[in-house]
């Protein structure tokens, strides 16, 4: 119970796992959605502190980690435009495209720029305006909103040297894909609480009675995913599959409705694939109609860049669970977190950099 | 770039006919798109991400959350600055 002091109010959490183990007489595994969520439990160690039987699986809501590869070539192709200035979040610098990665475009001279908000790269275009400026728009629908409100102020103000590269993912198509794969193992989820701010709830019921899956809207401090978690055992052991809120002071049932107007004029749903796991239909948002001239894509004709992995990656076996991380040869060599090749090594959650960082005997006795 | 944090409203100004905040984090002061939450106002709280507020929040658990996340350091990591 090392960790329990770490919480902000250690008593509140002692009741409420109290309260969890009560209620948990077998095993049960749930799916945390959102990465923001995964980091959360594996920094205050909730999962140890857990009923034994409970088992958290991680979800794929990381939109770092499943950003396509031939979207990162797609950004490194504009980035190494002359003229051309891109702005990214911060963490998408290190992801590898099939040769390089955007830190390695920008030591090699190309105007790259970490911005905190696509606003500020809307005023870089501003003050820029003899220069081609780009926005690397990826996330979920916590993102979207402020991806979509950039675009239509770009129209509005009359900005016409902005684009946006736009890898657009949505949850609920995940979640549908991953209760339809073969040997699917979760049985309830934790609906990302941030996701909900601007979504609202109404899509979920649907899928819950689809898939008889309790969802459970969590928000991402400790206190709240032990919340989260308790209600979702509780549901789990009476055998119901309902969608209930555990994030209320953040989420309410209609979302955010102006970011939600704005969303629906500046995107259109379509198909993506996921890093990792593949297509996923209509799980993704592009540009429409109104919008289009501002999709980066077609201003740079990079719309048909296709790659593949790298031949020495295999990160599909892996995730598969046809083959251990080391049995790759690339694995610890020409593949590390530093310098990862495929998905399960760029986040530090995948399966590839977890035995890098915990299972490094195997490393040397199979380099031996 | 996942996180969003509570933060409370210091001005409402308008630039360029888009609503803007001055919002503070537990100390740290960023410029803040508040045409998603078009009615807050000076003194309420908001969730923000990428510098879009997208919620209201009630000022306890905002100072809460706020406190728990600069106990972790968590504030520094997401804006680069103290
Ligand atoms: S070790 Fe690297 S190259 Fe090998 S499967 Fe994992 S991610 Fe791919």
């Amino acid at each position: 119970m090392k960790y329990l002091d770490e919480f902000s109010d250690p008593v509140l959490a002692r009741r409420l796992l109290d309260q969890i183990h009560a209620a948990t007489t077998r095993p049960w595994a749930m799916m945390e959605v959102c990465g923001g969520q995964t980091h959360s439990i594996i920094r205050h160690g909730i999962d140890q502190l857990l009923p034994d039987g409970i088992e958290m699986i991680h979800g794929p809501g990381c939109p770092v980690c499943v950003t396509p590869l031939e979207m990162i070539d797609r950004a490194l192709a504009i980035a190494a435009t002359p003229g051309v200035i891109f702005c990214s979040f911060g963490d998408m610098l290190r992801v590898p495209g099939s040769g390089r990665d955007l830190f390695t475009v920008k030591s090699a001279g190309a105007d790259v720029r970490v911005v905190y908000s696509p606003l500020d790269a809307l005023t870089i275009a501003r003050d820029n305006p003899d220069r081609e400026v780009v926005f690397f728009g990826i996330g979920f629908e916590t993102t979207a909103p402020a991806n979509a409100m950039t675009v239509y102020q770009a129209r509005r103000l009359g900005v016409r040297n902005f684009s946006l590269l736009v890898s657009h993912v949505l949850v609920p198509p995940a979640i549908a894909a991953i209760m339809e794969a073969p040997n699917c193992r979760v049985q309830a989820f934790l609906a990302a609480g941030h996701v909900c701010s601007v979504m609202g709830t109404s899509l979920y019921p649907a899928l819950a009675e689809r898939y008889r899956v309790p969802i459970v809207v969590t928000g991402f401090e400790p206190l709240d995913i032990l919340e989260g978690i308790r209600q979702t055992v509780v549901q789990l052991e009476s055998g119901t599959h309902e969608v209930t809120n555990a994030y209320p002071r953040a989420v309410p049932p209609e979302g955010n409705v102006p970011a939600r107007l704005m969303l629906e004029d500046v995107f259109e749903v379509t198909d993506r694939t996921w890093r990792g796991i593949g297509m996923i239909p209509a799980s993704g948002w592009r540009l429409s109609a109104r919008y289009r001239s501002f999709d980066a894509e077609e201003r740079f004709a990079v719309g048909e860049i296709h790659t593949d992995e790298s031949p020495l990656c295999r990160a599909g076996e892996v995730l598969q669970g046809h083959i251990k991380p080391h049995e790759c040869s690339a694995f610890g060599k020409e593949c590390t977190p530093r310098n990862p090749l495929g998905a399960t090594m760029v986040s530090s959650e995948g399966a590839c950099a977890a035995y890098y960082a915990y299972r490094r005997l195997d490393l040397v006795e199979v380099g031996a | 770039m996942c996180l969003a944090v509570p933060g409370q409203v210091k001005s409402i100004s308008e630039r360029d006919g888009t609503l803007m905040a001055d919002v503070d984090f537990g100390g740290v002061r960023k410029d803040v798109c508040l045409q998603y939450v078009p009615d807050a106002v000076v003194g309420e709280y908001v969730v923000v991400h990428v510098g879009f507020a997208i919620q209201r929040l009630d000022e306890d658990s905002a100072k809460q959350t706020l406190a728990n996340f600069e106990q972790l350091g968590i504030l520094e990591e997401e804006f680069g600055a103290k």
